[in-house]
C-alpha cells in the first residue's frame, strides 16, 4: 500500500529529502509530490555567485519519473484536519505526511527606501541584480558605478564578490565591529578585511544603515555612499507562514518548532531546512539542512534517526581568502595566536586552561590544518598548541578522536570503524571494508584505516599480523629473502611451499614485484602474467571508462623537435588525448586495448621506448636546463638526470620511484620532494632521500653533500636496492624511512659505512639490473604469443569494445561516461 | 537475465535446453588470467582457474561501468575462487557472481563447458 507525501518548497533540503527517500524506499512506500514556487526545480543556493559571475548552471539532477514536482505554484494553506494542502493554482493534495521546506527570506533591515534595495538568494533575485547593474553603469556615465553591500557575513561577502564581478565599485557594510563577527574573532576578521580592501572593495565596519535614497546611501554619522546598487544580506527569517496559519507553534524570532525527529506536534506534519526550529536553532547552513532531510527520510520509513544538532565549523575560500572556524573559538581559556600581516595570515587556537585539549580557533589566510584540527575539538591535543598551529596534527592511527572522518568519500569516522573492528570482530582490511565501507571509494584512505585496524587489534590483545594477507603469513620483506635466498623463480612454487590458496590481487601483485625486482624475464612470461597488477597487465594505464593511457619515455624531460612530431602525429592518428605529466613528459589518453601494439610499433620506430608509467617502478628523473642554459646553473643537470633516468629505468620496486636532480641551489627540479633528489653544488653534487609529493608531502632529508658523480651513483644504487628488500607492500621510500628503526643515521651506516656488511650484494643486484634491461615494450612487439593477448574480445579480435565512447571537449577527447546503477 | 545460476560442469542438464555458443580454443586460456568474449551484444569474461576449471561472469564492473572484469586478477578467498576488478579491486565470487566485499552487489553470471578442444558459454 502506498503513502502520499507532499512536500511544500523546493530547495536543497528538499530536493535532498526526496533523493533520500527515493533511494532507501526500495518497497515504493511513498509517493511524492514536491510543489516548489520557483519557475524551476531545485537548484545549488550555496554556488548561487557562480551562476551570476560564470553563468553557472546550478540545477540539480531530477528526481526519478516517480516524483511529481509541481514548479512555479504556492502552497496557500494546509488544512490539517482534512489532511490536504491547497495550491495557487487551485490544487487540493491530500497527504498522509507533510513536509514543510519553505525555506527563509532575507531580512530586510525597516529603513526609509529599504523596498528599493535587492535581496541575494534566488535565481530571480540575482537576474533582478543584473538587470539593475546594467541600467545603473548607464545612467553614472560619468564615473565607475558603485554598489553596496549591507551585510559582512558569509552571505553579504558572497554578494560582494558578485558585485565586483559584474564591475562595480564594491562597498560592504557590517553593523558589528568586524567582519563575519558569527564565524570569526576580531584579529581573523581585521586579517579577512585586509584581504577583502587589498581586493579593491571599500569596508565600513561599526556602522549601521541610516537609509538608502536614489543613487546613495545614507550611513549613520551622515556618511555617503553614492551608490546605484544595494543589496541587502544582513541574515536570514524563516518562513513559517503556513505553519502559523495552520496553528502549529513557531518561535519566538520565526521558525516552525519542530522536535530531534524533526515532526511538529502535529505527528504527520515535518519541517527541515532553514524554516524550522530544532532545538531552538535556525540554521543557516546547508551541511545541517540536508542532514534533517536524511532524518526525515529515514522517520518516514520507520526509522529512529535524530537531528541532535551539527558541528557548525566552517571553512570556506571567500574571495580567494581561506577561512575557517572550529569548534568554539569564543570559549573563555587560552589562546594561541599567531599573526604574520606580510602573508595575510591570522591563527589563533582556544585550548583548555592546561594547553591540553582543544576547544576551537579561527584560520584566516592559511586553512591547511583546518581538517585535522577540527577533528581534535573536544580532545587532547598530540602536540604542544605550537606544534598544531604549525604542523597539523600527524597523528597515528590510533590516537585519532572518534569523530575524524577517515574515509571523506562514504563519511566514515575512525569511531565508526573501531566499533565495527569491535562489535564485528574484524580482523582485516578487506572486513572493514565490507562492513564500514570506508575505503571503497578513492582508496586514498586505506592505510590508515589499516593503522586504525592494527591500533586497535594491538589494544585487544590480538597480535597484529605481519601477514600480507589470507595466503601469506610472511610480511613482504620476508618473502623477498626467501624468493631471493632460495631462488624461487614462479608463484605457484612460492605458495605451494610457503602460503595457502591460490593467491589475490593483495600478494600476486608483489611477488609479482619481487620476481621482477632480481631479474626474471619479462613480466607478462609464462605464469607471471597472470600476476600482474592492472597496469602491468597490458603495460599501460586503465582509465576509468577501461581504456588505457600511454607515456613513452623522454629521459630528463629532454626531447628533439623530430621525437616531438611523432608523438603528435601519433596521437593525431590515434585520436588521443594528449597531457604534459607532472615527471616532464607525455601521457597519450583513450587507446583501446587493441591499439596498444600498433601505437608502441610507431613509437618503437621512432626510437622511443616504455616509460613504464604503468609499474611500480622508476617513473622520471625530472630536471631544470642546467648549467648549459642556465645564467645561474652550476652543474649539467640534464646531462646527469638522463643518465639516472637510463640506469634506474624499468627497476621494479615496492611502489614507484621518483626523482629529479636540480642544477644549482634554486632546485627548479623539485629535487626535494622526491624519492631520491640531487642538487648541485660548487663542489658536485647533494643527495637527497625519501622525499614525496602526493597525498602526505615530505621533505627530502640530505643523504650526503659534496659528492663526485661516481659515489653518488654508487649511493643511489644501495639506497634503491635496500629499499627494494626491505619495504613494505605499496610502502613509498618516505614512509619506509620514517619506519625504519634508526632512521637516517642507520640508513647512512647501512649505505656508507656497510655495516650491515650487504654492500657488495647490493652493487651487484643494481649491475645485474643494469645489465640485463631491455625494452619491455620492444618485447611485446617481438613475441607473436604475447601480442595476441592485446584484443578487446577473444573471439573477435580486431574489434572494439563497443561500449568505450567518447566526446569532445576543448579540441579533444574524453570518454563519455553511462551513468553507474548499482 | 535470467541466467543466475553457477556456472554448470560440461554435461550437465537443465530444463530449458541452454544455446551454446563456441567463444575460443580451451587452450586460448592461460590459467588465472581471463579473456572476453562476444556472445550475442554480452561481453563475457571467461576464466580458467589453476586446477582448470571454468568460469564465466558478465564482463561489466558494476562499481565502475566500464567492461573490464576480464582483466582482474584470478585467486582465491577463502578457498572460493575469485576475481578482484582491476578498477577499484571489489572481489567477485565466480562461482555465484556475488561481490564478496558488498554483499548488495552481484554480477550475472553465464554457464560455460568445455566442448572437446573448445570453450563453449550459454548465452541468457
Amino acid at each position: 500500500m502506498t503513502s502520499r507525501l507532499v512536500v511544500v518548497g523546493h530547495g536543497p533540503a528538499a530536493h535532498r529529502l526526496v533523493e533520500a527517500l527515493r533511494e532507501r524506499d526500495s518497497a515504493g512506500r511513498w509517493r511524492i509530490t514536491v510543489v516548489g514556487e520557483e519557475p524551476r526545480t531545485a537548484y545549488d543556493r550555496v554556488a548561487l555567485t557562480s551562476y551570476l559571475t560564470d553563468g553557472a548552471d546550478l540545477g540539480y539532477p531530477p528526481h526519478d519519473e516517480s516524483v511529481t514536482v509541481r514548479t512555479g505554484e504556492r502552497v496557500t494553506a494546509i488544512d490539517r484536519a482534512a489532511g490536504v494542502v491547497r495550491t495557487d493554482a487551485g490544487a487540493t493534495l491530500p497527504y498522509d505526511a507533510l513536509v514543510l521546506a519553505t525555506g527563509s527570506v532575507p531580512f530586510v533591515p525597516p529603513v526609509p527606501g529599504a523596498e528599493n534595495a535587492f535581496v541575494y538568494r534566488t535565481i530571480d533575485d540575482l537576474d533582478a541584480l543584473r538587470a539593475a547593474v546594467a541600467t545603473s553603469g548607464d545612467l553614472t556615465m560619468s564615473r565607475r558605478a558603485a554598489g553596496v553591500v549591507v551585510g559582512g557575513g558569509l552571505l553579504g561577502l558572497e554578494a560582494a564578490r558578485a558585485l565586483q564581478g559584474l564591475g562595480l565599485d564594491t562597498h560592504v557594510v557590517e553593523v558589528a565591529p568586524w567582519l563575519m563577527p558569527r564565524q570569526l574573532d576580531e584579529g581573523g576578521g581585521a586579517m579577512l578585511r585586509r584581504h577583502i580592501e587589498a581586493l579593491g572593495m571599500t569596508v565600513h565596519t561599526g556602522v549601521g544603515l541610516d537609509r538608502v535614497e536614489p543613487g546613495a546611501v545614507r550611513l549613520a554619522g551622515d556618511v555617503v555612499i553614492d551608490a546605484g546598487v544595494v543589496v541587502f544580506s544582513a541574515g536570514i527569517r524563516p518562513r513559517d507562514d503556513l505553519a502559523r496559519a495552520a496553528g502549529l507553534p513557531v518561535g519566538e524570532r520565526g521558525g516552525v518548532v519542530v522536535d530531534d525527529a524533526c515532526r511538529t506536534e502535529d505527528p504527520r506534519v515535518f519541517a527541515i531546512g532553514e524554516c524550522a526550529l530544532v532545538g531552538g536553532m535556525v540554521y543557516g547552513l546547508v551541511g545541517p539542512c540536508f542532514t534533517m532531510a536524511e532524518v526525515v527520510a529515514d522517520r518516514l520509513l520507520g526509522g529512529e534517526a535524530r537531528f541532535t544538532g551539527a558541528d557548525l565549523s566552517t571553512q570556506l575560500k571567500l574571495m580567494g581568502v581561506d577561512v575557517a572556524s572550529f569548534g568554539d573559538p569564543s570559549a573563555d581559556a587560552l589562546d594561541v595566536i599567531y599573526t604574520d600581516p606580510v602573508a595575510g595570515i591570522y591563527k589563533r587556537l582556544v585550548v583548555s586552561d592546561d594547553a591540553q585539549t582543544l576547544l576551537g580557533g579561527v584560520l584566516v589566510g592559511d586553512a591547511s590544518s583546518y581538517p585535522t584540527l577540527r577533528a581534535y575539538v573536544g580532545a587532547k591535543l598530540p602536540g604542544t598548541p605550537e606544534q598544531a598551529l604549525f604542523g597539523g596534527t600527524e597523528a597515528a592511527g590510533g590516537a585519532l578522536p572518534g569523530a575524524t572522518v577517515i574515509c571523506s568519500c562514504n563519511n566514515v569516522t575512525a569511531g565508526t570503524i573501531r566499533a565495527a573492528i569491535a562489535e564485528d570482530g574484524l580482523t582485516d582490511v578487506p572486513a572493514v571494508k565490507a562492513c564500514t565501507r570506508a575505503g571503497t571509494g578513492c582508496g586514498s584512505c586505506v592505510p590508515l584505516v589499516k593503522k586504525i585496524l592494527d591500533a586497535e587489534l594491538t589494544a585487544a590483545g590480538v597480535e597484529v599480523s605481519k601477514a600480507l594477507c589470507e595466503h601469506f603469513d610472511h610480511s613482504r620483506a620476508e618473502l623477498f629473502d626467501i624468493v631471493r635466498v632460495r631462488g624461487i623463480t614462479t608463484f605457484s612454487q612460492l605458495i605451494a611451499e610457503h602460503g595457502h590458496g591460490r593467491g589475490c590481487d593483495i600478494c600476486k601483485p608483489v611477488v609479482a614485484s619481487i620476481l621482477a625486482s632480481l631479474g626474471n624475464g619479462h613480466i607478462l612470461d609464462g605464469e607471471q602474467a597472470g600476476l600482474q597488477d592492472t597496469n602491468d597487465r597490458f603495460l599501460a594505464n586503465m582509465q576509468k571508462n577501461g581504456t588505457y593511457s600511454v607515456v613513452p619515455r623522454i629521459p630528463g624531460g629532454e626531447i628533439t623537435p623530430e621525437k616531438l612530431i611523432v608523438i603528435g602525429e601519433v596521437a593525431r592518428e590515434f585520436g588521443l588525448y594528449t597531457k604534459i605529466t607532472g615527471g616532464q613528459r607525455i601521457d597519450l589518453f583513450g587507446a583501446r586495448v587493441e591499439q596498444l601494439p600498433e601505437i608502441w610499433k610507431r613509437l618503437i620506430d621512432a626510437g622511443f621506448e616504455s616509460g613504464h608509467a604503468y609499474g611500480k617502478a622508476l617513473r622520471t628523473v625530472k630536471s631544470c636546463v642546467g648549467s648549459t642554459w642556465c645564467r645561474y646553473g652550476v652543474q649539467d643537470s640534464v646531462a646527469l638526470a638522463i643518465r639516472l633516468e637510463l640506469r634506474y629505468r624499468g627497476l621494479r620496486a615496492p611502489h614507484k620511484i621518483k626523482s629529479a636532480v636540480s642544477g644549482c641551489a634554486r632546485e627548479c627540479a623539485e629535487a626535494q620532494s622526491k624519492d631520491f633528489g640531487v642538487i648541485a653544488t660548487e663542489r658536485g653534487w647533494n643527495l637527497y632521500v625519501a622525499g614525496n609529493g602526493g597525498m602526505r608531502p615530505r621533505h627530502a632529508d640530505l643523504f650526503a653533500q659534496d659528492l663526485d658523480e661516481d659515489t653518488l651513483v654508487r649511493y643511489i644504487d644501495r639506497f634503491l636496492m635496500f629499499y627494494i628488500r626491505t619495504a613494505d607492500r605499496l610502502q613509498r621510500t618516505a614512509s619506509w624511512l620514517e619506519n625504519l628503526e634508526g632512521g637516517l643515521d642507520y640508513l647512512r651506516e647501512v649505505i656508507v659505512e656497510d655495516r650491515l656488511g650487504i654492500c657488495a650484494e647490493l652493487d651487484a643486484a643494481m649491475e645485474r639490473h643494469v645489465a640485463g634491461y631491455s625494452d619491455e615494450w620492444r618485447a611485446i612487439l617481438e613475441d607473436p604469443e604475447k601480442l595476441r593477448r592485446f584484443v578487446s574480445f577473444v573471439n573477435a579480435p580486431g574489434m572494439p569494445d563497443p561500449s568505450i565512447v567518447f566526446e569532445p571537449e576543448r579540441d579533444q577527447i574524453k570518454p563519455a561516461m553511462v551513468e553507474v546503477t548499482r | 537475465m535470467t541466467e543466475t545460476l553457477a556456472s554448470a560442469p560440461a554435461g550437465t542438464g537443465t530444463l530449458a535446453a541452454p544455446r551454446w555458443t563456441a567463444v575460443c580454443d580451451y587452450d586460448d586460456l592461460q590459467p588465472e588470467r581471463g579473456v572476453c568474449a562476444l556472445v550475442g551484444d554480452r561481453q563475457v569474461a571467461i576464466f580458467r582457474t589453476y586446477e582448470g576449471a571454468l568460469y564465466a561472469l558478465s564482463g561489466h564492473d558494476p562499481f565502475s561501468g566500464a567492461n573490464v572484469l576480464a582483466w582482474g586478477i584470478v585467486g582465491t578467498r577463502a578457498g572460493l575462487p575469485t576475481v578482484a576488478s582491476p578498477m577499484y579491486k571489489q572481489v567477485f565470487d565466480l562461482t555465484t557472481g556475488r561481490c564478496l566485499d558488498d554483499p548488495a552487489v552481484s554480477v550475472p553470471t553465464f554457464r560455460v563447458r568445455r566442448a572437446g578442444g573448445r570453450v563453449e558459454v550459454a548465452e541468457s
